[in-house]
Formats: structure tokens, C-alpha cells, sequence
């Protein structure tokens, strides 16, 4: 940590006094949106690998050492090809309906913790942050689907719609019982109530509850598989994003794998104690708290391909069903127990 | 049932066969053949259907056939019940406007199948409920598997 | 243009969806116009012809051996079946009696045929309810037969083996082995099918209840193939009008009654352990002989008419061949199962939702040139 320390004393020295703040922030941001671009492309790769894995292929093998360029090859691609659209789309919004898609999602990487002191904005309602900036997203692809001017993007972002709606209360409520433990929203405070045992063990039963009601409503609030209503490409074509090419569509694509990776950084950080070494084995290094972080998160990202390329696509009416007969009770009945397991002082602390 | 209790049980309802045009024949294929005029056809379709010895529940097979002056249609049944089959044909000899009553009411499958008998041949059947070209373009001319129809453009003739 | 010409009363939730004939459901170019009313399924009306070739009308100025050569490209999937009914009707009509060895070992391909036919169908399927890996499983098995038919026939799509009269060339002589190789390998491989899809609690959801078709409707929408016996309706061509080598083998008919995308869906796994069944029935006893009896150069056919029904993948195929004599025939018709098992797609998915209705078809299992022909 003293280097990015001594960095910031030596930039610091560079520049006016009156703009650091506002130089800072815009190359933290320059760093992060390159970082995370890259990162969402290796996510890509990641998933390809994982797919041909399941499925009995090598996978991208070409390009590069071990197809480790290839993802970079589609970027290129996607930048360099032609942007088509419908003639009768409504042009502001369908060139609108990207960015806020994908601007949503790198927005929400801004307050994670990756290690100790390692995070570029520490708010104090940070769970309540990632949750509002999350439902935002939708927006983009609801307009997306309605100004393409074609009927198989609307279905698809309807039903986009409604699943959001649907399971962003379970998102919600999954994440609130854990905070029940912690009694805080910042996210640098939830790891530190984790110095004492991660929040799955601190809350046991509840707690395992609430996780896979989390992973469960997280893979929906991506719109993956099993439920890509949204996309459902043996039933929409491509969904939503159906008339977008190049760029544009490169933004969707690259936001619903960021979008996965927020969802697992968020269970790490909520569950998993984040970038705390388990047992705190490595207590004294604090810099590898970003292997540790990451190690969990792509733990949860591969947990995520691997329902993926399992199991069938459910229904929208199922899909409706499952959140609101089912999943939503049995959160609001799990929420009522952690709370009085907290009331009673039952969690287990170490 | 044998092909010959089959032939004097449907013959059997017909007071007159001779004015349907109702004939039988083996001669020449392996099942039963039934040949009747256009006018009657629907109605003894229907009474090979219901009638509890015939019962012909399945129409496997319907389909024109162009014998130059004359078009037929050829409906191949067959009961699940009892494992027979026959043949029912009927010719239509305005090759004009040929026009015959449709069996769709009978058997569901005939729906399909007389779309394409008239998609190739042209033939009309009445009562059809949508009754238009299954596989060629609304706006092609003619009736490709009639016997007369030329197309220099598309067709090769060896 | 078409659109213009569609009578419908629309209510003011009505709309079209045009799906196909590119698009990824439809398996090939099969057009569907749908009216919906939100995601609830009003009405299916099919729009076919986009792979038409007009195969009837070509047979009419072809010989009876050129003919083989065009069912190849009716049902790709069945094209060993495919062949084999025009065949059987031409050595009908000629009264010809073809060697035991041929029988047998056309039952043999009938067999694998439709073992691969399936092993496609059941990637399709999965893929179709948004399981993608089943379709990789699917392809690796179905590669193993398509080798074997690399081997003996020289081809992996369209073999043209059959040739009235009997078999074009005989068997390679690693025919016997690698068939025995591959029973063995997908023996245990079918298990592992109903670990991924079957047992699948989404699946099932997804497939119990969805497109019910009675026994009554399956009969009179001529439903026939797997379709037809998901409802309860004995049809298997080969119980009740046994060709080639089939009266000399046991297997059961798979039958189930529940008539919903479910049911055509356990009938086709079910269909796959007979096939093998009958497959290890025959393998070990392939009599010697000749594989083919010598034709004419030129075949005429009797005067008359001739009517051949084989068990194809997805259903009946019947071979109508009129002839005058001559050595073209008159008239040419092929019964195609597919496009009856299409007819019926209107009547069991109205009401459902488009997700049903991609799985219903799925289930139904449609070859779009098959349809068109």
C-alpha cells in the first residue's frame, strides 16, 4: 500500500494545489474504465474457455498463447464495424440506450473495496448505492428494446422490465438481512465486522439462505442463463439488443459481464468477507487482499457460466412465479429470523 | 375386415352405385379401391368414418393425380382400429374449374393436404377453411404438377 | 406482402410476429406467422415453401434409380429411410427379392439413421429450451455414426446407399466393429442425457403440460412418428407393416399417453435404447451373400400403382409411385410425416406463451425440407 502512497505524494507535488481533486478523480476513472474494459473482456474469454469446457471444446485457441489475444480480436472487430440500425428507430434514444447501460455498470465498480485502503470511493451508503445504480441499467435496456422499432427487441425488453423489477427486491432483501449483522451500509465497515468470520458463518443458517437467494436473483438481474428471458436467442433472435451492431452492441455485451462481475464482487464483499484471507492467513500482507478478493469473486463468476451452460431457460411466467411465490417469502421469513438471531446474540463470532 | 366384405359393406349403402359412379378394383395396387363421383364423395367419407366397422379415423395420404382429360384426387385411409386400408378416388372432369367438396371436417390432417393438392393442381375444395397456396408464392401463375404446364425459364425437360 | 393478405379481426393487444424464415427456433426456413397478445400465443399459421423444390414433380421425367438421389434431400436426417422406401416400393412393384444380407443390413442403417436423427434432435432440443451444452453432447455421438457411414457409404449426409435391387456396395469391413464400438460407448452415454436434460427440474417445468395433443386429434392431424405415440397412438410403422428385417427382430414400441412436449420427448429417449436394442439384435448375424441382385439398366415398372409406408425418424413416410408402364413414372407423391405433425402445430400451442411454443416445436421436431420437398 506505501507505494500507491508515495504515488500520490509524488503526483500530488506535480499539480496545482486548487485542481488535485479533480485531476485525481478523472485519472482513477481513466484507470478504472480501462482496467475494467479489459477486465470484461477477459471475462469473455473467460466464459468461451469455461462454455468449451462444459461442452466438451477446446475453445479460442488461436489467437495469441492459448487464444489469450482472441478476445482482444473481437474488440477490434466490434470497433471496426459498421453501425447499422433500423431506419425507423428513434434515433436519439436507441444511440442513448448503451451508455446507460454500460456507464451504470462502471459506475458501480467505483466503491468496491479490492484490499485494505485500495478503493476509489468509500461512500457510507454503499450497498444502498450499488443496489439504486444497478436499477438503472434497466432504463438502457428498456430503451434500447423500444426504440429499435422492432418487435422482438420490445418483448425482449419487457420482459427485461419485468424481471428486473421482480428481482431487484430479492436482491434487496438478501442483501438487507446480511446487514442486519453489520449495522452498517459502507462496504469498507462490512469487511471489517468480517475480521471476526465471514458473514456466512457469522449468520449461519440465514446467511447460507440469503446467499443463494442472492446468487439466484443475481444471475436473474444479469439476464443470464437460466434466465435470459431477455436475450433467448432460440425464442427473440437477440432480444433487445437485436437491431444494435458494432460498438453499441460491444456496450451491452461488455456491460452484462461487468454486471456479473459486480454481482459476485458484491457476494464477496457481503458473504465471503471480501479481500480478507480466510483464517487470515496472510493477515500481514494486506496487498494480497486483492488476490483474495478476486480468487472469490471468479469463484462466484464461475459459479454463475456454470449454471449457464446447465441448465434450460425457464419461462417468464415461471420465472415470475419463482421470485414471487417462492423466493420473496421465503426472503421476508429469513429476514425475520436473522433479525431475531441477532437480537438474541445467536451469530457465531470468532 | 377382408377387401371383400369391405366392397359389399360400403356397396351395401348405396341404393343405386351405378349413379355415384361407385366402382371397386384391386387391379393394379395392393389395397382396395373405391372410385366415386366428386358430388358423393364427402358423404361416403364421412360414412367410412363413423361407420363402426369401416372406422377410417386416418387419412395418410391425399393427393391429385392430372390423367390428361381428367383430374383425381386420391385419398389412401386407413382404420387404427381394425389395420385396413383403402383407396378412394375421384375424378373431376372439368379441368377448368375442377371443384370437389373437402374432407377437412373429417380429418383435421386433410386441411394441409388440400392446400397442397391445390397449390399443385389446382383443384377447389369447398368449404376449405383457408384454402390458398401452401408452398408456391400467392402470385405464381399456373399449376406446376399438372401434366400441361410449361415453364421455359424453370423447367428442364429431359 | 403476404401480411396484406392474413383476415384477421385484431383486438387492440393483437400484433404480428413474423418468426422465421431466419430464425434460430424454426430450424431452417420455416416461416411462422404468429398473432400474440403479450407473450400468449393467439395463432400459428405456418408459411412454408422457402426450401421447395418440387422433388414430385422432378421424379416425373427421372428413372426409378435417379429418384433415390432426390429423397436423400427430403428429410437429411432420415436419408438412409429415405431411400430405402423408394426401394422397397420399385422392388415391390418389380417382385423382386432381395438378398437377406441387404435386408438385414438395411435394417441396421435404418437404425443407426435414426439413432443419429435423435442424437441431433436431443442437442436441438435442449438447445431449443436454452440448455446449450446438450446440443455439443448431441453432435459428439452423432459423429461417431456419421464416421461409420463415412466408412461404408462415403458419405455423412445424403448416402445414397440404397439402389433398388439392393445395396450399392457392400459393407467395409470394419462396419461390424465399429458399430459394436459405438453401441458400447453410447450405451453409456445415453444415461448421461437424462442427467442433463431429463431429471432437469426447469426442463420438465418447462415441457409437462406444454402442447397436449389427445389421441383422437393425434389420429386425426395424422400425427404419426414419436409425436403420434407421445398421445397413445400405436403408429410405429414398423410393429404394423414390418419391411426389410424388421419381423424378425423384438423391441417394443415406445408409448406414452400423456401427449405433451414431455411425453415426445421421453418417447424419442425411449426410441433410442429399442434402436439399439434391435441394432444388437441383428449385428452378430449379418448373413453372407450378395448385396444386391442384378436390375435392368433401364427399370419399367408393372402398370399400376404402388404404396410403401417406412418408419422414418419423425414418422410415416409413404411412397406413392403411379405408373404407366414407362420408364418415368406417372406420379410421384411422398407422404412426408413432417408436414402432418406441422398441421397440428396451430392446435396445441394456441394459447401458450412463445417460450411454449419454441419448445413445442422442438418436441414436434421438424425437418423443413422434409415439409417442403
Amino acid at each position: 500500500m506505501e507505494i500507491f502512497l508515495s504515488i500520490n505524494d509524488w503526483f500530488v507535488g506535480l499539480i496545482p494545489a486548487q485542481i488535485t481533486g479533480l485531476t485525481k478523480m478523472v485519472l482513477i476513472a481513466l484507470a478504472y474504465l480501462t482496467l475494467f474494459a479489459v477486465l470484461g473482456l477477459y471475462l469473455v474469454l473467460l466464459e468461451r474457455k469455461v462454455a468449451a469446457w462444459f461442452q466438451l471444446r477446446i475453445g479460442p485457441n488461436r489467437v495469441g498463447f492459448k487464444g489469450l489475444l482472441q478476445t482482444m480480436a473481437d474488440a477490434l472487430k466490434l470497433l471496426s464495424k459498421e453501425l447499422t440500425g433500423t431506419v425507423k428507430a428513434d434515433k436519439f434514444l436507441y444511440n442513448l440506450a448503451p451508455y446507460f447501460v454500460i456507464i451504470t455498470s462502471l459506475m458501480a465498480l467505483g466503491i468496491f473495496p479490492f484490499t485494505q485502503n485500495l478503493q476509489a470511493y468509500d461512500i457510507n451508503i454503499g450497498l444502498f448505492f450499488l443496489i439504486g445504480i444497478s436499477s438503472i441499467g434497466v432504463i438502457g435496456i428498456l430503451l434500447g428494446g423500444w426504440s429499435s422499432n422492432n418487435k422482438y427487441s420490445l418483448i425482449g425488453a419487457m420482459r427485461s422490465g419485468v424481471q428486473t423489477i421482480s428481482y431487484e427486491l430479492s436482491i434487496g432483501l438478501s442483501l438487507l438481512t446480511m446487514v442486519l449483522i453489520t449495522g452498517s451500509l459502507q462496504l469498507s465497515e462490512i469487511i471489517e465486522v468480517q475480521k471476526n468470520g465471514w458473514l456466512i458463518i457469522q449468520g449461519h443458517i440465514p446467511a447460507v439462505i440469503a446467499f443463494m437467494i442472492y446468487m439466484i436473483a443475481g444471475t436473474a438481474e444479469t439476464n443470464r442463463a437460466p434466465f435470459d428471458m431477455v436475450e433467448a436467442e432460440s425464442e427473440l433472435g437477440a432480444g433487445f439488443h437485436t437491431e444494435y451492431s458494432g460498438m453499441k452492441f460491444a456496450y451491452f455485451f461488455l456491460a452484462e459481464f461487468i454486471n456479473m462481475f459486480i454481482i459476485a464482487a458484491i457476494a464477496t464483499t457481503v458473504f465471503f468477507g471480501g479481500w480478507l484471507s480466510p483464517f487470515g492467513i496472510t493477515e500481514s500482507l494486506p496487498w494480497l487482499g486483492v488476490f483474495w478478493f478476486l480468487l472469490k469473486t471468479f469463484i462466484l463468476v464461475f459459479l454463475m457460466m456454470w449454471f449457464r451452460w446447465t441448465f434450460p431457460r425457464l419461462r417468464v411466467d415461471q420465472l415470475l412465479t419463482l421470485e414471487w411465490k417462492y423466493l420473496l417469502p421465503i426472503n421476508l421469513g429469513n429476514l425475520v429470523i436473522m433479525a431475531l438471531i441477532v437480537w438474541l446474540g445467536l451469530t457465531l463470532q470468532f | 375386415m377382408t377387401n371383400q366384405e369391405l366392397q359389399e359393406l360400403i356397396a351395401g349403402w348405396f341404393t343405386d352405385p351405378s349413379a355415384v359412379k361407385l366402382e371397386f378394383t384391386e387391379e393394379g395396387s395392393q389395397f382396395l379401391n373405391i372410385s366415386i363421383h366428386p358430388d358423393y364423395l364427402h358423404e361416403m367419407m364421412y360414412y367410412l368414418k363413423i361407420n363402426r366397422n369401416t372406422n377410417f379415423d386416418y387419412l395418410f395420404c391425399l393427393t391429385g393425380i392430372d390423367w390428361g382429360k381428367e383430374l383425381e384426387v386420391v385419398y389412401h385411409l386407413e382404420s387404427t382400429d381394425h389395420r385396413h386400408i383403402i383407396v378412394v378416388r375421384s375424378k373431376i372432369e372439368d379441368r377448368d374449374n375442377p371443384e370437389i367438396d373437402s374432407v377437412h371436417d373429417i380429418w383435421e390432417t386433410a386441411n394441409f393436404h388440400e392446400r397442397e393438392a391445390f397449390d399443385f393442381y389446382g383443384i377447389r375444395f369447398r368449404n376449405h377453411p383457408n384454402l390458398k397456396r401452401l408452398f408456391l408464392s400467392e402470385d405464381f401463375e399456373g399449376y406446376p404438377l399438372r401434366k400441361d404446364y410449361v415453364d421455359e425459364k424453370l423447367m428442364v425437360v429431359k | 406482402m403476404r401480411t396484406a393478405t392474413i383476415n384477421n379481426n385484431f383486438k387492440s393487444e393483437e400484433y404480428f410476429i413474423n418468426m422465421g424464415p431466419q430464425h434460430p427456433a424454426t430450424h431452417g426456413v420455416l416461416r411462422l406467422l404468429l398473432t400474440i397478445d403479450g407473450e400468449v400465443i393467439k395463432k400459428v399459421d405456418p408459411d412454408l415453401g422457402y426450401i421447395h423444390r418440387s422433388i414430385e414433380k422432378m421424379c416425373e421425367s427421372d428413372s426409378y434409380q435417379q429418384i433415390v438421389h432426390l429423397t436423400d434431400r427430403m428429410d437429411y436426417l432420415s436419408a438412409h429411410i429415405n431411400n430405402e422406401a423408394v426401394c422397397l416400393t420399385v422392388e415391390n412393384a418389380l417382385e423382386l427379392e432381395v438378398p437377406e444380407r441387404v435386408k438385414v443390413i438395411r435394417t441396421i442403417m435404418d437404425e443407426l439413421t435414426r439413432l443419429s436423427s435423435h442424437c441431433l434432435w436431443w442437442g436441438v432440443m435442449g438447445m431449443d429450451v436454452g440448455a446449450l451444452s446438450s446440443y455439443f453432447y448431441g453432435f459428439r455421438d452423432r459423429e461417431m455414426i456419421n464416421d461409420i457411414f463415412e466408412e461404408t457409404c462415403g458419405a455423412r449426409l445424403t448416402m445414397n446407399y440404397n439402389i433398388p435391387g439392393g445395396l450399392r456396395q457392400d459393407i467395409h469391413p470394419n462396419f461390424v466393429k465399429r458399430v459394436k464400438e459405438f453401441l458400447a460407448h453410447f450405451k453409456t452415454k445415453l444415461p448421461e442425457y437424462d442427467r442433463l436434460l431429463t431429471g432437469n427440474v426447469i426442463f420438465q417445468k418447462r415441457t409437462k403440460g406444454v402442447g397436449v395433443l389427445s389421441k383422437e386429434d393425434a389420429i386425426s392431424f395424422g400425427a404419426s412418428g414419436p409425436v403420434g405415440r407421445a398421445s397413445g397412438y400405436s403408429c410405429d410403422v414398423r410393429k404394423h407393416h414390418p419391411y426389410s428385417a424388421l419381423d424378425r427382430v423384438e423391441f417394443e414400441e415406445a408409448l406414452h399417453t400423456d401427449g405433451d412436449s414431455y411425453a415426445r420427448y421421453l418417447v424419442r429417449i425411449q426410441e433410442m435404447w429399442e434402436s439399439i436394442s434391435i441394432i444388437e439384435q441383428l449385428i452378430d448375424n449379418i448373413p453372407e451373400g450378395d448385396h444386391q441382385v442384378a436390375t435392368n439398366a433401364v427399370i419399367k415398372l408393372p402398370k399400376g400403382e404402388y404404396y410403401q409406408k417406412v418408419e422414418t425418424a419423425r414418422g410415416e413416410l409413404g411412397v406413392y409411385i403411379v405408373s404407366t408402364g414407362t420408364k418415368n413414372p406417372y406420379r410421384v407423391k411422398f407422404r412426408s410425416p413432417g408436414l402432418s405433425n406441422l398441421s397440428l402445430l396451430n392446435h396445441i400451442t394456441v394459447g401458450g406463451k412463445i417460450g411454449d411454443l419454441v419448445a413445442t416445436m422442438a418436441t414436434i421436431d421438424i425437418v423443413v425440407p422434409d415439409i417442403d420437398r
